[in-house]
């Protein structure tokens, strides 16, 4: 087992790279100068702008500023006197001095995304893995929150309507499923803001808690009043998702011989149905782990902003709109890496819940 | 003795016209009234929306005229305007029609160009192997551990495109799914007598993957081009909901909802129409999608 998980990280190593190498082409791609977005100045004359993007090394070919990127210490840093060590951040404009004594301090601060550095926002001068940690709670409460009702509510609803197949049950549960699959969540969002929010005022409308004077949250539980519609929106689609996987696995399970040697040796259909066929059934839902944390991830950008919660997806949408580069490549490699390890953590369990399985 | 009786003629040129597959695929869908009722559907949105033009010139609407004096806001069934107008007195049929065009073709574009790509892809990549495959490989690979509308909103937020490269962006994202596919399904045909068989006559490659391989391939991808259309279609509305789709004046359906959430409390119809009609749409491509795989493919359970 430990080999099989060790082989499946190597494996995993050149996606890896291929995502950062990725990331930073869309860097290297997007239409006007770093320079400028840094500055906020457009008007600066052609030779601040070159004598600027030397010293921050931004003129350099793609792989040199690749690797510097990478896990290098000088990524968008300034050379301030010429000696070629980078002394200085674009975000300060001055040599880099943050503890005050007067004196710079060496290069080093920015190790690259390789030792977890992804450098300084462009638009809020704050370390990027610091914006990303702020934000990642509100997302994982919100994306646990989703998982946990899908499976709550898809599970049972896929036996059920194995188990009553072709009765009313299971034609009602199959057609709210695909319809649920085809509406677009943001408008299902903001149909059900206005009935709850606007119309009968039973529910807030958006945003994640009231802040108080320092700028945090309650409790989980002091501001549960904010979870429930944002939760129902997210979780239709995967609602949707599981009962049918689980539908059409507790079907194939029923037809096998262990089942009708539980039904004849008199078992009650509960007992069958939900102890043996149901465990069994479950098998498929690990191999949807890889594929929800993706989709999780895509659908926090269009959840969140419609419900103004204040999350990766917000910061994602925010900065992919205030082109604020660091940011974004910082979310594109977590989200990538939470893909990758989703898909890894589907297969380890697909391979522990069944014995039939071997590692080759 | 016996004498058996001659097949008549009729029989006879039932026997001799031997239905293929797809003939009986074919026949399979034309008797699942869902997938019928589906198709009906889109085909009558569909040539609505061609003929934009033309029903919105019989009512004597416009979808450019503004009237903002006085028939802003007009709920649905005013006289003049069946859908009503919205915050700028446009009739919202004529936009809604307008807008369907746009969004019908950026998602059948779509789906086609990267059917288009991800066959010739995979057949070549399946049937050669080697460094290519595993360059290809690793590409599909790559791209599909970033969750796709993550990369699709930050590319169309830096590169900001119009309907047409948005289809090459969405094309860019989703081509790996069938690429996928069809090199599986060509590498598990490569081996099979009739390719061995034809390379043994001297058959080219070419003429193995074009005349052999591609039509064992292509039921299979042609049964997922249908949900490959609503999910493009969704992908679309969301881009365009965030502000980051087709850019005003040119409508879609979701820059429509987009736009009109600001109004909801006044003239909840105009937000409601445009999710409505994609909701349709979407549905009616899954069920389509459904029914041609349960008609391609018989065994299948669902």
């Amino acid at each position: 087992m430990i080999k099989y998980i060790i082989r499946r990280l190597i494996q995993s190593i050149p996606t890896f790279f291929g995502i950062t190498l990725l990331s930073y082409l869309l860097l290297w791609l997007a239409p006007g100068s770093v320079v400028e977005r840094l500055y906020f100045a457009p008007n600066i004359s052609a030779e601040t702008r070159a004598r600027l993007a030397a010293q921050l090394g931004i003129d350099d070919p793609f792989h040199i500023q690749y690797l510097r990127w990478l896990a290098g210490d000088d990524w968008l840093r300034w050379d301030s006197d010429g000696d070629g060590v980078a002394d200085g951040a674009f975000e300060l404009l001055t040599p880099l001095d943050e503890d005050g004594d007067g004196v710079p301090e060496p290069p080093g601060q920015n190790y690259g995304i390789l030792r977890g550095d992804f450098g300084r926002s462009f638009i809020k001068k704050k370390p990027v893995m610091e914006i990303f940690m702020a934000n990642l709670p509100a997302t994982l409460e919100l994306g646990i929150a989703t998982i946990l009702t899908s499976l709550v509510i898809g599970v049972p609803v896929g036996v059920l309507s194995a188990v009553t197949r072709g009765r009313w049950f299971d034609n009602v549960s199959r057609v709210m499923a695909v319809i649920f699959d085809a509406i677009p969540n943001f408008w299902l969002g903001y149909i059900l803001l206005y009935i709850f929010a606007v119309l009968l005022d039973l529910a807030p409308l958006g945003g994640r808690c009231v802040p108080n004077l320092y700028g945090v949250c309650q409790s989980l539980f002091g501001r549960l009043e904010y979870l429930p519609l944002p939760t129902i929106v997210f979780a239709a689609g995967f609602v949707a998702l599981f009962s049918r996987y689980i539908r059409t696995s507790t079907l194939e399970v029923l037809n096998q011989d262990y089942i009708r040697t539980a039904r004849a040796k008199g078992l009650s259909p509960g007992a069958v149905n939900f102890r043996h066929a149901m465990r069994n059934a479950m098998i498929p839902v690990a191999t949807l782990l890889g594929p929800i944390i993706t989709n999780i991830w895509a659908g926090a950008i269009v959840i969140e902003t419609v419900f103004a919660w204040p999350g990766v997806g917000r910061i994602t949408f925010t900065s992919a709109i205030q082109q604020d580069y660091p940011v974004v490549m910082c979310i594109v490699i977590f989200a990538s890496l939470g893909t990758i390890l989703g898909f890894l953590l589907s297969d380890i369990l697909y391979v522990m819940i069944d014995p039939r399985i071997r590692i080759s | 003795m016996l004498k058996r009786a001659g097949p008549s003629k009729e029989k006879a040129a039932a026997v001799l016209r031997s239905r293929s597959l797809t003939d009986l695929a074919l026949a399979r869908l034309w008797n699942d009234r869902l997938s019928m009722a589906a198709i009906t559907i889109m085909v009558v949105l569909t040539l609505a929306s061609i003929t934009a033009p033309l029903i919105s010139g019989a009512l004597g609407v416009d979808p450019n005229t503004t009237d903002a004096s006085k028939s802003k806001y007009l709920p649905l069934f005013s006289e003049g305007h069946v859908l009503g107008t919205d915050n700028l007195g446009r009739d919202h049929l004529a936009r809604l029609l307008y807008a369907g065009q746009v969004s019908l073709f950026i998602g059948f574009m779509s789906a086609f160009l990267a059917l288009v790509i991800g066959v010739t892809l995979g057949i070549f990549t399946g049937y050669y192997g080697g460094i290519i495959d595993d360059l290809i490989n690793w590409v599909i690979t790559t791209l599909n551990a970033i969750p796709g509308l993550v990369l699709l909103i930050v590319i169309s937020a830096v590169f900001r495109p119009d309907a047409n490269s948005l289809i090459l962006v969405i094309v860019f994202l989703t081509w790996t799914v069938t690429t996928r596919l069809v090199r599986g399904e060509t590498l598990a045909i490569r081996s099979r007598e009739f390719i061995v068989g034809a390379k043994a006559i001297g058959a080219s490659d070419l003429r193995i993957m074009a005349a052999h391989i591609l039509p064992n391939v292509f039921s299979l991808t042609i049964v997922t081009l249908a949900r490959n259309i609503g999910i493009v279609m969704l992908i679309e509305a969301s881009l365009s909901f965030l502000g980051l789709g087709v850019q005003p004046p040119t409508a879609t359906w979701g820059n429509m909802l987009s736009k009109s959430r600001e109004f909801i409390g006044k003239a909840p119809h105009l937000m409601i129409l445009p999710g409505l009609l994609i909701t349709i749409v979407v549905l009616c491509l899954y069920i389509i999608g459904d029914g041609l795989r349960d008609a391609f493919d018989p065994t299948a359970t669902d």
